[in-house]
């Protein structure tokens, strides 16, 4: 419970500064500062069982189907790691509220960070590897967002977002690798996947996992070659870089090597990947060290370099080693934040971080001028202070390293060299800044820094002096508990000392120390033949590029493959289903030997050729619309002939009907479309198109061909035995519809509603609403043919009769709402025809909506009625009724349904034509407007215009 | 017969696939109009052809068509005729809109 | 009898029609009985969700005609959960709706409640072509929705979205058409049974005709090559009506589960596991080019819209995987991406009417009135699309790549995987500091209002179940495997369905329903 309390401590705290920053930075300073010590004070509570050898767990199941908790636990490792974060942690709390510009209110700072301590502490406190991974990729986010902290600098932008991709995309290798390893030891638990070394490597995944947690672990604390995040990442503020780039972030990774070596360590691969990358790390971020004239540059490479060597220690894999890398990790983070905080100091005083700028600050600020010094020995490994002892240890055991293939001097070499390296830029990290003649301007006023600001740095430094006099008292047990954690094992007697004697390593320090010391006297030309030998190292350069050239290359292609032409997208859509319709037959070939039942006869000929010449002129006459439509309506006029002849009355009835409906619909648009199509395509285009006309016909007809000449047995028998006495229907195409599918209708109709609500929606949107149609302007002037007056003022109530009749016979024989609400809507279109848009629309209800409504109303209760008598949603009952000139029909309980059916298709259907209508005033309006006065053009131009604006941000309703 | 049957889809299919392919809205629409056709045909057809019956009860009479495809194709036929209506309308009012009736809603660029 | 299952059908349309005939002149109660109806049809969809929890497949004989004659509604735990997203998600949308975008054009919520009418119905119904009609009801009412609002954008996106999806209705007829001409059944659990039997040419033909209904199904998901329809449909639309079109995709995905696990899955005979060898290339190309959209992506619309394609790739991927687990993976991710997706939407709304100008572009310009509520909101909602800890992404992607181990396309599902989630986290990192980091100190230009409260709510309570998802994840994961487990195994749904169907039921008490 503790274990979790002290992770969730910050990550829950988090909001806190932010909400109470309003009330002064000072409130969110101690709320921060608060939080931090109180978890701090929970893990000390802890610590002294866990020097005694103990492993405090608490675990509670997450997921249980995978096996993933929401487990910690507390070893020696962890326990030091999280005493370094939240210890570092509350210095940085207070270094921080004395940093920052008072302008700032801190309240967003002290909640990214607390954020980021509580995913730090998360990380080493994991049990489970998952949430290991869950809390790692929590301190990419928040680095991300402390990084970027002051988001006016265009470097702080780039800088996070860099450290977010390469460091998240190291959280997704490790996500890889954590389960692999889970899989491969059937746990996430870590305790026990350490405890299962054998299987682990016996496994032919482990190079895989091992692979991928590399990843994450290098990318996190920038091992060559993926070290250049780091850089950048200092244009974060001081106190995030005295954070983030000594104490924690960077330490993440080699906190997984050492998490992991009980696992992998011994192993070859371990040793050649992880040794070779901290030995390359070490001398590459230790030379560069050397160029850099910005302090936190400097110190930046510096860290990368010293955490080469605690890589180095960990892949050399000896419990020695083991020890030594954890020393030295102490050691760092001491030195090293102290470092950013005085170069932080330096920044805030004297206004500028360039060395070049800088020197002889002592006169100005001398406390913090050996404060500085001492730190910087301790980096350069002078003895007595605390980075001699660990360096030492790293010379004694760079010396035992005999790696298969190469000389046994090698290693050693390169050690000796980078610490010599070392030596250099840490004397020049102190020199240059503070010491040789002052100048006579600086950016800034140099003094001493305020109290809060100085008071950390002392804490380190003394730990420093501290550690290095007396090593065992103050750093062997924490060491020697984490150690343990690292071997997985009992370690071998060892005694943290400041003198051993007279021996090799000892003189290695010395040689070390006189090269580096060298050196720093020679750097003028050293720096002059750098120069000449070799290119700037440019890293991010190369990023930015790759970068950039990815964003054009995704640019490329979507734009490439969404070109925004339908026609492009149908072309694909056919060709689909071409391929994927004519796979198995590819597949498997065709083997249907057919069998033909009814022979040809002439009619059918006739109305065959007749179908496919009006098809394909259709097609060929599409540029002249009109013509095209005569064809179109003649293919419908078959298609209702071969209904009929095919034994499908209800179908003949309704395909007329539609047919008729729908041509004068399309007649009444293009009235307001252009006439004709322009000759636009190309002849490659056409012949594209054709072809994949021509194969989707003959795919279509093949199948069609095949269906109908295999047998089909299907459930329609049971509809023929049990329409009359279960549904009380003989018309059983009508039964289906209203009863047994009579859910399809009820879904059938609600879309030619929701297709009338859709077409009023779009045309109101034209902004017609206005126009009534009793506006002078609309009295049709053309005269309409007697005739055709006559006729339609005869057909409607003729219409409306048999539409009745229709309506009550179709149970039985074929006809039936649907097409009764169709003969009547044939009727009152002719009507528009003889009459005119205007006069019609000004004798027809003006909303049609109220009867869609109550058509779907009907339909609806006479479904849910059934629920009245408990059977399911509409169930039908029938019986006999004897009505005068009908005859004895049989009403079920259906035909309610079907009268619902009547009024919502009526209701569609006019409620469709009258906006229609509406349409077409517009356009007489419009070209009326035009003839006469310009300012009315004006007026509905912008009617227009309003009803057609763009995107609707800003003006609220 | 099943063949003349089978073509006739077939060309419905071709000359409403041609259609859609057109660069403005109305060839389009005539081509969906096309495809209907052939789709309600298709589905019919799945239940064979029979000639001279009707899906309607009556005494004596043993020999029907298969009811459940003319029933779809009923459903078909009314949606389709929902979809038809409101494609036209909207190509309408994408003539108003933009000016044009082209499917994209620009005018092509010449040359293309 | 119990009837609750056909009310996420029934209430929706009776909403309808109530606000057709007692409301179309006052918005206000338009929105109460919209408001009203979607809230009771969360709490029915949760009743459902009861019913369903521990796998018992509850079957629903319209019209007391039992399958495979009738139309049935199943209710399995599936389907429970589609209806219960769909009405989260639509409530969601409907409180932002209310604050002003409805208004924009006539019959909002009219064309709202019947899109819910056929969402439900879609995911309830069992029976073929009553799918397609229920797929016709939701699309007509779509393109009634994107279209709301009007502008030149929108009518030029409907044009695109309402002819690409009549195309792809004509060959669902033609799909179930095929099908039926060899099997002669529509009823899926009959069908699954069927389909099993047929074999030598009428496998062929069925084969064809179910692979044609991929193509149907692939439009409806945006799987590419048939995905292009959704950027500009999507990006055009409405915010409230973008946010539930986060479900519409998973209307395609749900099909394909239904028809390619429980029809043609494991079980069908020569017809088995037709899709699956079409699916995994097919989505992991979509993760990928949806991912290299949003990387691409010019402004927040089109990034959250090219999201959704990529989303669509990984549910596909593992639906095609075809595991227990994969399946399981896929049903939460899709959880997850439909909530935090929507919430994107609308968030990008938000976002885009306080940055003047600029709107959702991503360019240097102001800042936005409120940069810490909409960033802290933006954080949260890229931090679990791009699949970071410790958000539902995370746990969707994760439970994903767990269930690839075994498979033999480990390394194509690892690497696609992994590489498109960094991706597109590089995607959402740029748009986030370019929109709120990268901004032109405070110009003269108008203050733009405060966002209003109910709209923060609705994301707020978009993000707040996805976050749950992540807490509870434990609970989820066992309903999804249970659900997962049930759609591999399907002979209880089979056998749920078709029980009575033997024992045709009675005429005499049939025709005596009611006096």
């Amino acid at each position: 419970m503790t274990l979790a309390l002290i992770v969730m401590m910050p990550l829950l705290g988090a909001a806190l500064p932010a909400l109470v920053a309003s009330r002064g930075r000072d409130r969110a300073a101690w709320v921060a500062g608060a939080l931090t010590v109180t978890a701090l004070a929970l893990l000390g509570q802890q610590a002294s069982s866990v020097l005694a050898g103990n492993t405090p767990r608490a675990s509670w199941a997450w997921v249980p189907s995978i096996g993933w908790n929401v487990s910690f636990m507390l070893d020696g490792l962890g326990l030091l790691f999280a005493g370094l974060i939240l210890g570092i942690g509350a210095l940085i709390v207070l270094y921080a509220r004395n940093y920052l510009p008072n302008s700032d209110n801190l309240g967003r700072f002290y909640t990214y960070l607390l954020l980021f301590m509580g995913a730090m502490v998360g990380v080493v406190l994991s049990d489970s590897i998952l949430l290991l991974v869950v809390f790692w990729e929590l301190t990419s986010i928040s680095s991300f967002l402390l990084i970027g902290y002051t988001t006016e600098s265009r470097e702080g932008r780039e800088g996070a977002r860099m450290a977010l991709a390469v460091t998240g995309a190291g959280g997704l290798a490790l996500l890889a690798g954590a389960l692999v390893l889970g899989h491969i030891a059937g746990t996430y638990e870590l305790s026990e996947i350490l405890a299962s070394r054998d299987v682990v490597q016996a496994s032919p995944w482990c190079g895989a996992a091992l692979v991928l947690i590399l990843l994450g672990a290098f990318t996190k604390s920038a091992q060559f070659p993926f070290h250049f995040w780091l850089p950048h990442a200092m244009a974060a503020p001081t106190p995030v870089s005295a954070y983030l780039h000594s104490a924690t972030m960077v330490k993440a990774g080699v906190f997984l090597l050492a998490r992991m070596s009980p696992v992998f360590a011994g192993t070859d691969e371990w040793f050649w990947l992880v040794g070779g990358a901290g030995l390359a790390t070490i001398t590459l971020a230790a030379y560069w060290a050397l160029f850099k004239h910005d302090l936190k540059g400097l110190l930046a490479y510096s860290t990368i370099s010293h955490l080469g060597l605690i890589t180095l220690f960990f892949g050399i894999g000896t419990p020695l080693a083991a020890i030594g890398g954890i020393f030295h990790i102490l050691n760092h983070c001491a030195f090293k934040a102290a470092l950013f905080m005085t170069a932080g100091i330096v920044d805030h005083e004297a206004g500028t971080r360039d060395i070049r700028k800088l020197g002889g600050l002592r006169h100005a600020m001398p406390v913090t001028a050996i404060l500085a010094t001492v730190a910087a020995a301790a980096m350069a490994g002078v003895p007595p202070l605390n980075g001699f002892l660990s360096k030492e240890m790293l010379f004694e055991e760079a010396l035992l390293v005999q790696p298969a293939g190469l000389p046994p001097w090698l290693v050693p070499a390169i050690v000796v060299f980078a610490a010599l390296l070392s030596v250099t830029y840490s004397i020049r990290f102190a020199r240059d800044t503070f010491y040789g003649p002052a100048r006579e301007s600086y950016p800034g006023h140099p003094h001493e820094p305020p109290r809060g600001l100085r008071l950390p740095v002392e804490v380190l430094v003394v730990l420093c002096v501290a550690i290095g006099l007396a090593p065992a008292m103050l750093a062997q047990p924490i060491v020697a508990a984490a150690a343990t954690a690292v071997t997985g094992a009992p370690l071998p007697e060892f005694h943290l000392a400041l003198w051993h004697g007279i021996n090799t390593p000892l003189l290695m320090s010395v040689l070390a120390l006189l090269g580096g010391a060298g050196l720093y006297a020679v750097r003028g030309r050293l720096v002059a033949a750098h120069r000449a030998a070799l290119p700037a190292v440019a890293a991010k350069e190369i990023y930015e590029a790759v970068l950039a050239r990815f964003f054009a290359f995704s640019a490329f292609v979507t734009r490439g493959l969404q070109n925004g032409s339908l026609q492009r997208y149908l072309a694909l859509l056919i060709g689909s289903a071409l391929v994927l319709g004519a796979w198995p037959f590819l597949q498997r070939g065709w083997s249907g030997a057919g069998s033909l039942s009814s022979a040809v006869d002439i009619p059918t000929t006739v109305a065959w050729l007749l179908l496919v010449v009006t098809a394909i002129g259709t097609a060929v006459f599409h540029r002249r619309r009109l013509v095209a439509l005569a064809l179109l309506s003649t293919v419908g006029l078959v298609v209702t002939l071969a209904f009929v002849h095919f034994s499908a009355p209800d179908l003949a009835l309704t395909q007329i009907s539609v047919e008729v409906v729908t041509i004068v619909l399309i007649l009444m648009a293009l009235h307001l479309l252009p006439k004709t199509t322009p000759r636009e395509t190309s002849a490659a285009r056409r012949g594209r198109d054709l072809l994949l006309a021509g194969l989707a016909g003959i795919g279509v007809t093949g199948i069609t061909w095949a269906v109908l000449t295999r047998p089909l047995e299907t459930i329609a028998d049971y509809y023929l035995a049990t329409s009359v006495p279960g549904a009380g229907g003989s018309n059983v195409v009508n039964v289906i519809l209203v009863d047994f599918r009579g859910f399809d209708t009820y879904g059938e109709i609600t879309v030619l509603a929701i297709a009338g609500l859709g077409i009023y929606a779009l045309v109101d949107g034209l902004g017609v609403g206005h126009l009534h149609p009793d506006r002078s302007e609309l009295q049709d002037e053309d005269q309409h043919p007697l005739i055709l007056t006559i006729i339609a003022r005869l057909i409607l109530p003729f219409a409306l009769v048999v539409s009745v009749f229709l309506f009550l016979r179709g149970h039985n024989a074929p006809g039936g709402g649907f097409i009764a609400a169709l003969v009547t809507s044939v009727a009152l279109i002719v009507q528009y025809v003889a009459f005119g848009v205007g006069w019609t629309h000004r004798r027809l209800p003006r909303d049609f909506h109220p009867l869609i409504a109550i058509g779907l109303l009907i339909a609806g209760l006479s479904g849910i009625g059934s629920w009245w008598f408990g059977v399911p949603f509409l169930t039908s009952a029938h019986g006999h009724f004897h009505i005068p000139l009908v005859g004895d029909v049989e009403l079920a309980t259906a035909s309610l349904f079907d009268l619902g059916v009547y009024f919502a298709v009526i209701g569609a259907v006019m409620l469709t034509l009258s906006n229609l209508a509406k349409l077409s005033m517009r356009e007489t309006l419009l070209a009326k407007a035009r003839e006469h006065a310009a300012q009315t053009t004006q007026e509905i131009d912008a009617a227009r215009d309003a009803a057609a604006d763009s995107f609707d941000y800003g003006e609220e309703v | 017969m099943e063949l003349l049957f089978a073509t006739a889809i077939g060309v419905l299919v071709a000359a409403g696939v041609y259609l859609l392919l057109r660069a403005r809205t109305f060839p389009v629409v005539l081509g969906l109009a096309l495809l209907s056709y052939a789709v309600n045909f298709f589905i019919f057809a799945m239940g064979r052809l029979r000639v001279g019956l009707a899906p309607i009860i009556r005494e004596g009479v043993t020999e029907y068509p298969d009811p459940i495809p003319q029933a779809l194709v009923l459903t078909a036929i009314v949606i389709g005729f929902a979809m038809t209506a409101f494609v036209l309308i909207l190509a309408l009012r994408a003539n108003f809109d933009l000016g044009n009736d082209h499917v994209d809603g620009r005018e092509p660029e010449v040359g293309e | 009898m119990s009837h609750w299952i056909a009310v996420p059908i029934v209430l929706p349309a009776f909403a309808g029609v109530a606000i057709l005939l007692g409301a179309r002149t006052s918005l206000r109660l338009q929105r109460a009985i919209g408001l009203a109806a979607t809230a009771a049809l969360v709490l029915v969809a949760v009743v459902l969700l009861r019913q369903a929890y521990d796998g018992t497949v509850t079957v629903y004989a319209l019209g007391a005609w039992s399958a495979p004659f009738g139309i049935v509604l199943v209710l399995d735990r599936l389907s429970a959960m589609m209806v219960l997203m769909t009405a989260l998600v639509a409530i969601c949308s409907q409180i932002y709706a209310v604050t002003g975008p409805d208004a924009r054009g006539a019959n909002y919520h009219a064309l709202f409640q019947f899109q819910l009418m056929g969402l439900c119905g879609a995911f309830l119904t069992g029976d073929l072509f009553n799918l397609f009609v229920f797929f016709e009801v939701l699309l007509i009412a779509s393109y009634g929705l994107l279209l709301h609002g009007g502008g030149r954008d929108r009518v030029r996106a409907g044009i695109h979205y309402v002819v690409f999806n009549l195309v792809g209705s004509a060959l669902f007829l033609i799909g179930v058409g095929t099908i039926y001409g060899v099997v002669g059944t529509l009823n899926m659990a009959d069908l699954a049974v069927k389909a099993a039997q047929v074999s030598g040419p009428e496998a062929t033909l069925l084969s064809s005709g179910a692979l044609i209904l991929l193509v149907v199904f692939a439009i409806k998901a945006a799987l590419l090559p048939l995905g292009f329809w959704l950027p500009l449909t999507y990006g055009s639309a409405t915010a409230p009506v973008a946010a539930l079109f986060a479900i519409m995709t998973k209307v395609g995905i749900y099909a394909t589960i239904r028809v390619y696990v429980l029809v043609f899955g494991a079980g069908a005979g020569q017809a088995a596991n037709l899709a699956m060898p079409w699916l995994l290339p097919l989505a992991l190309l979509t993760l990928i080019l949806g991912t290299l959209g949003a990387v691409a992506g010019r402004n927040l619309r089109s990034l959250a819209a090219y999201l959704v394609i990529a989303s669509v790739g990984t549910m596909l991927t593992a639906v095609a995987l075809g595991t227990v687990a994969s399946l399981s993976a896929a049903l939460y991710y899709m959880g997850h991406s439909t909530f935090v997706l929507a919430g994107i939407f609308l968030l990008v709304d938000l976002i885009a009417r306080q940055r003047g100008e600029a709107t959702d572009q991503l360019r240097r310009a102001g800042a936005v009135r409120q940069p810490a509520l909409l960033g802290g909101l933006f954080l949260a909602a890229v931090v679990a699309i791009a699949g970071l800890p410790p958000t539902s992404g995370f746990v969707g992607k994760l439970l994903l790549l767990r269930s690839a181990l075994e498979l033999p396309s480990v390394i194509w599902i690892f690497g696609v995987v992994l590489a498109t989630g960094f991706l597109s986290l590089v995607a959402v990192s740029r748009a986030g500091s370019m929109v709120f980091w990268n901004v032109e100190l405070p110009t003269a230009a108008p203050d733009p209002a405060r966002a209003k409260p109910l709209r923060v709510v609705a994301i707020v309570l978009l993000l707040a179940l996805a976050t749950a998802m992540a807490v509870f994840a434990g609970p989820v994961v066992e309903f999804t495997d249970g659900a997962a487990y049930s759609l591999l195994h399907p002979d209880d749904y089979i056998e749920a369905v078709l029980a009575e169907s033997n024992a045709i039921p009675a005429s005499v008490e049939h025709g005596g329903g009611a006096p």
